[in-house]
Parts: C-alpha cells; structure tokens; sequence
C-alpha cells in the first residue's frame, strides 16, 4: 500500500431549496506518508467541503457524499460507520480549523480540551494524559507550558490559540493533518511562526498534512504536491517545483500572475477577470471557459478530462489535450 | 552572613513561587464572588437561615408544639421574642422550625426539576429535528396545564406530603428550564468549537454532558435561583390549601397564613410580619446570590 490517503472520484453535493449545488464533483486525489499536499483555489472552489468530507463532517443536511472513495489505509471512509469514524476522527486523522478564536469551548482550560482527546484515544489517565498535555504545548512552542495548561482559552492570544489548537491536533500521533487555512486569521509574523512550526513538526512526527489554503506562499513554503481546484474540480496537479516554474493550466497561470512579486516592477497586478460561476448554474463545458483567455470552441461544448502529463502532473484543459496528454 | 544569605534565597523562592502560582478554577471563582458585596450578603444570609433552621430545637429551647392557651396572642417580651400565636405557641421557635420545610422544598424541587429540564433539553436542543419536536411539544402541554387544579389532582391520589409537594413541583416546573437550556444549545452546538469536538472524535453523550451543558451553566444557575425562591412561595400557597405540610408542622408559609384576618393584621403584627420578612429575606438572597455566582462563574469575564 503505497498511499496513506487516497481520494477517488469524490461527490459532495449540497442539496438546497434552489437546487443541487455540486461544491466537491470528482475529486482525485493521492497523499502518501509524510507527505503534504497543498490543495489551492478561489473561495468556493470546494476546499473545505473536500477537507470536511474527507472527516464526514459534512454538514447533513443539506450536503452529502454522493459518490466516490476515500480509501485511508485502505479503508474507505464514505462506507464507515460513526463509531467508527468517531475512532479514526481525532486519532488518526486531526484537524486544525480555520478560526483558532472560535474553535476553542469557552468555559475549559487549555489543558481540559486537550487532555480530552488524549484520554479519549490512547487510553491514558488523567495525570499521564496532563503530562503529555504539556509536553505537547512545549512542543509547539507556548512558554510556562505547565501554567498555561490551566489557562482558559481567553486568556491566550490568537497565535497562542493557534498553537493550542495545532498541540491538541497533533496530541494524538495522527498519521494525516488536516489544516484548513491553519494561518488565515492570524496577522503575517504568526503566520511565519505557525508554519515553521508545522514544518518542524512535520519532521519530528512524519504526519502526511493536507493543507488547504488560498495562500500561494504558504503552499510554496509547506507543501511537496499541489492540486489547484476550480468550481468542484482538480485543474491541475503538480509538484510544487513545477506548478510555480511552468505553471500549465490558464486558470493557474491566473493566480500565479495575481500573486504580488518582489523583484517585479511596479505595475498594477493581473487579476483574473469574472468571478466563480454560481454552482448552481454551471456553464455548460469546462467550467473556466467564461474567463479563459485562451477559450476555444470545444471549451464551451465539452469538459476536458484530467490527463496525464508527463510524471507527477495532471492537468484538465483542452490547450494540452493535443500537445502531450496521453489519455 | 550565611544566615541573611539564606533569608534572602528564601524570599526569592516566595516571590517566586507567587508569580508563578496558577489558580485553580475554583479559587477565582470564589474570589470573584467574594469581591461581590451583594452577592456575600446573600450568602451570608441563606447560611444564616439555613442553620436557624438546622439548629432549630437549640434557638429557644422551646418545644415547637406545645400550646400555652393561658399566655395567646401575646406580643414579643423577654420570654416569647417574637410573641405567641393564636394557640400560644413560640413564635420565634415556629420560624426556625418552618425553614427546615421552606428552604428543604425549595432546594430540593429546584434540583429535581434542573435534572429534568437539563435533560430533555439537552437531548432536544442537540438532536433537533423530530426529537426536538416531541420533547418541546411535551414541554408545551406541560406548561399550559393549570399549577393548582393539578396539583391538587396529584397530591389528592398520592396523598398529600413534603415529598409529593417537590415532585409537583418539578414535573410542573421543568419546561421552563427545559427552553432555556435548548435555545442555547440551539446556537452553541453551531459554534466552531463543537465542530472541533466532533473532528477529536469526541461522541455525542460526551459532547452534549461536558461541551454543551457547561456553556449553559450561567442561565442554569440564575434560573435555579429564582426558581429556589418561587419554590418556597408555591410551597406556603400548597400548603395553605392543605394540600402540602399539614399543622401543626409550621412552613413560613403556612404560617403567614395563620394569620389572616383584619383584626390580626391590625393588632398582632407580630403574628405575620416575621415570617414575611423571612421569606423576603430568603427570595432576595438567593436572587442576589444567583447574579454573583453568574458573574463569578462566567470565564469570560476577564478579571
């Protein structure tokens, strides 16, 4: 088995009182051990929706898996039970959430929450599990560990928040991380620290971290292999290398020019014009076509598939369909 | 020397061992509510009541039932401070006596009908949809039932008694609690942190008993508190009915009622004015105490 992680064909659709919103429609995807896979893309492209299905954490209703596989280890996920899902949630798989201010219950310490989780999957006792409470705060960096475990979270500050909420993620030894814009909420020193942080530890521990952000210079920083989404679906994949050497697909070249350089000369950004096309209404082809510069025909009438090019790269456009895609 | 030496190592290890001393919850709790002056002056004065009423057979040496139909209605003096009743009886003696009944219904009604309502709405405000729908409906029909004709139903089956008083009262009373505790849970269990709970694989039970209900521990409390002091009021009512403590047992409520005429109110103050102020004293406390643990209790409040 040489994936940890492997997503095959992933549906998560919302059914609302205006219709089927597709926001996950055929997601693929593979993560090996210790591997960290940047998932990018514009607000509501399917980020989160691919990172909470993969949790079953899918808000029911409206939403729902509707097709596909996640096969963790082996195991599909979208065919398990609570229970069991209750077991591999927090153990094998954590999660660390985008509002670090909001993700922590109010009336507990530090130490309480985390040592939840602790005592809920490696069985410790309450003494053995506060030991490792602190060993886990010290880890990611939070100074007097020992008092701040007895600190309720309003006394941290957002960074601190952050730390805790990343110590209480990684508390368990899981074998995937799943941060879901990790540093977004915070101001841009803490981002620095947050993400040396889970560089490090990524080392120490050998966790396989997704890590979904629409931050390019997070993902240059952190990840080995990058997937950018678009309305539902994998555009391209890439390792990270090449997707910011060569960047193939339109839409990619899209954000990459939208992204400020240092060495470049003063003139206005490019921005890729129009927005995400309302799910509920898709056009009809591939779903860029609208804001494609580089649009043909075919565009408009049939969606490219997801072809093969070269090594480590897949791409879903009909420019590359003639020049080296091999179906 | 050595000796100052090792004077000065000891102060540094106090100075450090204070900066560096973590309180416990519990601590800042109760030094919160300490900074609270009306908050203490209630507790100061529940406590009081409630050892009058622990202690009562030692306040006059008095015995509670023992008539004296040579010295009624007779107004407070050295021997008698409050007086006697219309039967002769040790008012002062009475009072204490009647806490134990009072304070003992108003507690224990109180903590029943939190389980009941924490429960159900716990359960309801967690599972929503039809669960929700048949709890909160329950809810409704018992709280549109009349309190009297029903309780008069009850206690006329099972007997009237101390014990079938509290459990009327809390079947009566739990919706209450039961909504408050719901539409908090209603909105709590949206917030991130829960949906972080559910991704550490915690379960239901344990998300809805030790995330959810302590969030909700402030309401609860001031609820209960309230609650202590109407229970105590719906007691004197029931029993002057004759429907909760028979004589001679004497609740502050019953005997309130005692004295009821225009001709005692006019001349025998000392008849009813004690037990009012007794219970007025006994409801403002334990509102006071109430809104002081609220405060005291919410870590929110950074102090």
């Amino acid at each position: 088995m040489k994936y940890l992680l492997e997503v095959k064909n992933l549906q998560t659709h919302f059914f609302t009182e205006d219709g089927i919103v597709p926001a996950v429609d055929g997601v693929d995807f593979e993560l090996e051990p210790g591997q960290t896979l940047g998932i990018v893309g514009e607000s509501g492209c399917g980020k989160s929706v691919t990172s909470v299905s993969i949790l079953r954490l899918v808000p029911n209703p409206p939403g729902r898996i509707v097709g596909g596989e996640i096969l963790f280890e082996g195991k599909d996920l979208v065919k398990a039970t609570e229970s069991e899902m209750q077991s591999i949630r927090g153990n094998d798989i954590a999660m660390i959430f985008q509002e670090p201010m909001t993700s922590l219950n109010p009336v507990f310490t530090i130490g309480k929450q985390i040592s939840e989780a602790i005592m809920l999957h490696q069985k410790l006792d309450k003494k053995a599990a506060k030991e490792r409470c602190v060993q886990m705060l010290k880890l990611v960096g939070i100074p007097r560990a020992e008092q701040a475990v007895d600190e309720y979270p309003h006394q941290f500050s957002g960074g601190m928040r952050q730390r805790a909420m990343i110590a209480m993620a990684l508390s368990c030894n899981p074998k995937l991380l799943i941060a879901d814009e990790p540093t977004t909420a915070l101001d841009v020193t803490i981002q620095a620290q947050i993400i040396e942080l889970m560089k490090d530890l990524k080392e120490k521990l050998n966790t396989a971290i997704m890590l979904i952000t629409h931050d390019l210079g997070v993902v240059a920083e952190m990840a080995d292999h990058v997937i950018v989404m678009y309305a539902g679906r994998v555009v391209e994949e890439a390792d990270v290398i090449d997707l910011f050497k060569d960047p193939k697909h339109p839409y990619t070249i899209g954000l990459m020019k939208s992204k400020p350089s240092l060495d470049g000369n003063a003139k206005r950004l490019d921005v890729i014009p129009g927005a995400v096309p309302n799910p509920l209404a898709m056009p009809k082809g591939c779903a860029f076509h609208p804001r494609c510069s580089h649009a043909m025909d075919i565009c408009k009438e049939k969606m490219p598939e997801l072809n093969k090019f070269g090594d480590n790269r897949k791409i879903r456009c009909w420019l590359h369909e003639k020049e080296g895609g091999e179906k | 020397m050595i000796k100052e030496k090792g004077q000065i190592n000891e102060n540094q290890e106090e100075n450090l061992a204070t900066s560096s001393k973590v309180e416990s919850p519990w601590t800042i709790v109760g030094r919160r509510l300490r900074k609270n002056k009306l908050a203490m002056i209630g507790l100061v004065v529940i406590t009081i009541l409630s050892l009058a009423a622990i202690f009562a057979p030692f306040i006059t040496g008095i015995p509670r039932d023992i008539t004296n139909l040579a010295n009624t209605n007779a107004p407070p003096s050295s021997e008698h401070l409050l007086g006697t009743d219309s039967l002769g009886r040790d008012m002062l003696t009475r009072l204490a006596y009647g806490g134990r009944i009072s304070l003992t219904v108003g507690f224990v009604s109180t903590s029943l009908r939190i389980l009941i309502g924490v429960i159900l709405g716990g359960i309801a405000g967690y599972y929503g949809k039809g669960i929700d729908n048949v709890i909160m409906r329950i809810a409704d029909i018992f709280s549109c039932l009349p309190f009297l004709p029903i309780a008069i139903t009850f206690v006329a089956v099972l007997g009237p008694s101390i014990y079938n008083i509290m459990i009327v009262l809390a079947i009566l009373g739990w919706p209450g609690i039961a909504r408050i505790v719901r539409a908090e849970i209603l909105s709590l269990r949206e917030r991130e942190f829960m949906e972080a709970a559910t991704a550490l694989g915690i379960g239901d039970f344990k998300k809805i008993v030790s995330h959810l209900i302590p969030n909700t521990m402030a309401s609860i409390i001031v609820s209960a508190t309230t609650g202590i002091a109407s229970a105590i009021l719906t007691e004197s009512a029931l029993s002057f009915l004759g429907l909760g403590v028979a004589p001679p047992t004497p609740t502050w409520g019953n005997m309130m009622y005692d004295a009821q005429s225009q001709y005692v109110l006019k001349n025998r103050w000392w008849q009813w004015v004690p037990p009012g102020i007794i219970i007025f004293l006994a409801v403002i406390s334990l509102n006071l105490l109430g809104d002081g643990l609220r405060d005291a209790l919410d870590p929110r409040l950074k102090q």
